[in-house]
C-alpha cells in the first residue's frame, strides 16, 4: 500500500502525516506526477486561502494532474474546496471535479453564530464507505469560512447557519470539509476508512 | 450543532508545564506532551501551549516540543509566546500547530496581525488580550500582564478583528487565579460587538463557572489551567455536568 500526500504549501500537511503515522502508515510526501500516479491512495490536504492555493497548484501542474487521477483521492478542507468548480473566495476558478460552487458563510442578522465556523460539530446523513454509519452524530473539527452547499455529491451533512456538505464523493474522488487529522477518534476512523477503500 | 469548547492551557518553560497564579508564583505541573495527550483523551476540545521561555535556546526547544505535541495529540492546538514575525510563525505551523497566538507584539505593532493573516490565513491567527479593569475601563496589558498600555479592550478587539484575526483569547487579569468565575459582563459585551469566536480566560474555579460563561458571557470557548492541572476539575465530569445543564458539548 502506497499512500502519497500531495506536497505543496498546505498548512496542515505535517498534521496529516502524523495522523497517518499514528495509524502505522508511512506516507510519501511528493509533487512528482509519476509518484502520485503510482500511489494506491492520494491525500490532498489544504489550509489557507483559495486564490494563492490554486495559483500554487497550477504552477506545480497539480490542478490538471489531480482531476486525472483514477485511484481513491481524499481532499481535506481547502483541498475539498478547490476540487469544486468555483470558489467565492476571490472568485477563483477551481478544478471542477465536483460540479458545485463554494460559497461564503454569511452571518445572519441577530444570530449568535459567528464566521468562521470553528470547532466541533456533528456529522449527519452518513452511510458510505468513507463516512460509515458509526459516524452518525459523531463530532469532528471544522475551521472554515466557505462551504459547499448540499448537492448530488454530498455524503455527509453538518449544520451551521444552514446545512452544508461535510463530505463529498464523486467516483474515486472523496473530500471532507473538516479536519480528520485533528478530529480525535472519529477522524482516525475516517482516515482508516479511506485507506481501506 | 456546533459545541462549546473546553480548552486547557499549558504554560511552557524550558519544555515543562508551569502555571502562574495571578501571573506570579510559578508552580510545576508536569510534562506538556503527556499532560496534553491525557487532556485530549479525556475530551478536551483544543489545547493551548504558551511558551514563556525567554532565551533563544529555549525557543528552539519549543519548536521541537510543538512537533512532539503534533505527533502525539489528535486534537487542534494553539501555540503562543514570543511571536513577533511571520518567520517566527512558519516553523510552528510547519511543525503541526493549528493556530498561533500573538499578544504583546501585536499591541506594539498591530500590522503584524495583517502580515500573519496574509501569510497563513485568518483561521490560524489568534489574538490574545490581557486586560485589567481600571477606573471604569478595561485596560490592555502586555508582557505577561506587567505593562499597562493606552489601548482599551473593546477597541483593540474590534481592531484585531478588522485586521483579520480569526479568534480572540481574552484573559481578565482581575479574574485570573481568583477562581471566582469568568469576566462574563465584559465577555457578553465583546460577544455582541465581535463576529469572530472569543475564548474566555481567567477565573475558572467551579464547573458552574463554565456554564455561566457560555450562557451569560456568550463565550464560544472557555480556557483554564490550574484547575485542570491540579485535578480540581476533571474534564469528563465537566463535560457531563455541562451536558446535563443543557450546554452543547462534545
Amino acid at each position: 500500500m502506497k499512500t502519497v500526500i500531495i506536497k505543496y504549501n498546505a498548512g496542515n500537511t505535517q498534521s496529516v502525516i502524523f495522523a497517518l503515522q499514528r495509524m502505522g502508515i508511512e506516507p510519501i510526501l511528493s509533487n512528482d506526477p509519476e509518484e502520485i500516479k503510482s500511489a494506491d491512495k492520494v491525500i490532498f490536504p489544504g489550509v489557507g486561502e483559495a486564490v494563492n492555493t490554486m495559483r500554487h497548484l497550477s504552477e506545480l501542474g497539480m490542478d490538471r494532474l489531480i482531476p486525472s487521477l483514477t485511484q481513491p483521492v481524499l481532499g481535506i478542507c481547502l483541498g475539498m474546496q478547490v476540487m469544486c468548480r468555483h470558489s467565492e473566495e476571490g472568485e477563483t476558478p477551481c478544478m471542477g471535479i465536483f460540479e458545485t460552487t463554494v460559497k461564503k458563510f454569511v452571518r445572519q442578522k441577530g444570530s449568535t453564530l459567528k464566521v468562521p465556523h470553528m470547532g466541533w460539530n456533528t456529522l449527519g446523513e452518513v452511510g458510505s464507505p468513507l463516512m460509515d454509519n458509526t459516524l452518525e452524530n459523531q463530532h469532528v473539527y471544522f475551521v472554515h469560512s466557505y462551504y459547499v452547499p448540499l448537492g448530488e455529491h454530498t455524503i455527509a451533512a453538518t449544520e451551521y447557519i444552514h446545512p452544508f456538505s461535510a463530505a463529498l464523493r464523486k467516483d474515486n474522488f472523496y473530500a471532507v470539509q473538516f479536519h480528520p487529522e485533528k478530529s480525535a477518534g472519529p477522524g482516525a476512523k475516517i482516515l482508516e476508512n479511506f485507506i481501506a477503500i | 450543532m456546533l459545541t462549546k469548547r473546553i480548552i486547557p492551557c499549558l504554560d511552557i518553560k524550558d519544555g515543562r508545564t508551569v502555571k502562574g497564579i495571578n501571573f506570579v508564583d510559578i508552580r510545576d505541573a508536569g510534562d506538556p506532551v503527556e499532560l496534553g495527550a491525557l487532556y485530549a483523551e479525556q475530551g478536551a476540545d483544543e489545547l493551548v501551549f504558551l511558551d514563556i521561555t525567554a532565551t533563544n535556546e529555549g525557543r528552539k526547544t519549543f519548536v521541537d516540543l510543538v512537533k512532539r505535541i503534533a505527533q502525539h495529540i489528535n486534537i487542534p492546538f494553539t501555540v503562543g509566546g514570543g511571536i513577533s514575525s511571520v518567520e517566527d510563525v512558519r516553523p510552528l505551523l510547519q511543525s503541526g500547530a493549528d493556530k498561533i497566538s500573538v499578544n504583546s507584539s501585536a499591541v506594539k505593532r498591530p500590522e503584524l496581525i495583517n502580515e500573519l493573516v496574509d501569510a497563513f490565513g485568518s483561521q490560524c491567527i489568534v489574538v490574545a488580550i490581557d486586560a485589567k479593569f481600571i477606573e471604569g475601563k478595561w485596560v490592555v496589558h502586555t508582557h505577561g500582564g506587567s505593562r499597562p498600555t493606552d489601548k482599551v479592550l473593546q477597541d483593540w478587539t474590534i481592531e484585531a478583528e478588522k485586521r483579520g484575526a480569526g479568534e480572540i483569547l481574552f484573559t481578565s487579569m482581575d479574574h485570573d487565579g481568583t477562581k471566582s468565575g469568568f469576566a462574563n459582563s465584559a465577555l457578553s459585551e465583546l460577544n455582541q460587538k465581535i463576529g469572530i469566536p472569543i475564548i474566555a480566560s481567567g477565573g475558572a474555579g467551579t464547573m458552574e463557572h463554565f456554564k455561566t460563561t457560555f450562557e451569560e458571557g456568550a463565550s464560544d470557548a472557555a480556557l483554564a489551567a490550574s484547575i485542570f492541572h491540579f485535578k480540581e476539575i476533571a474534564i469528563p465530569d465537566l463535560k457531563s455536568y455541562l451536558k446535563k445543564e443543557g450546554i452543547r458539548v462534545r
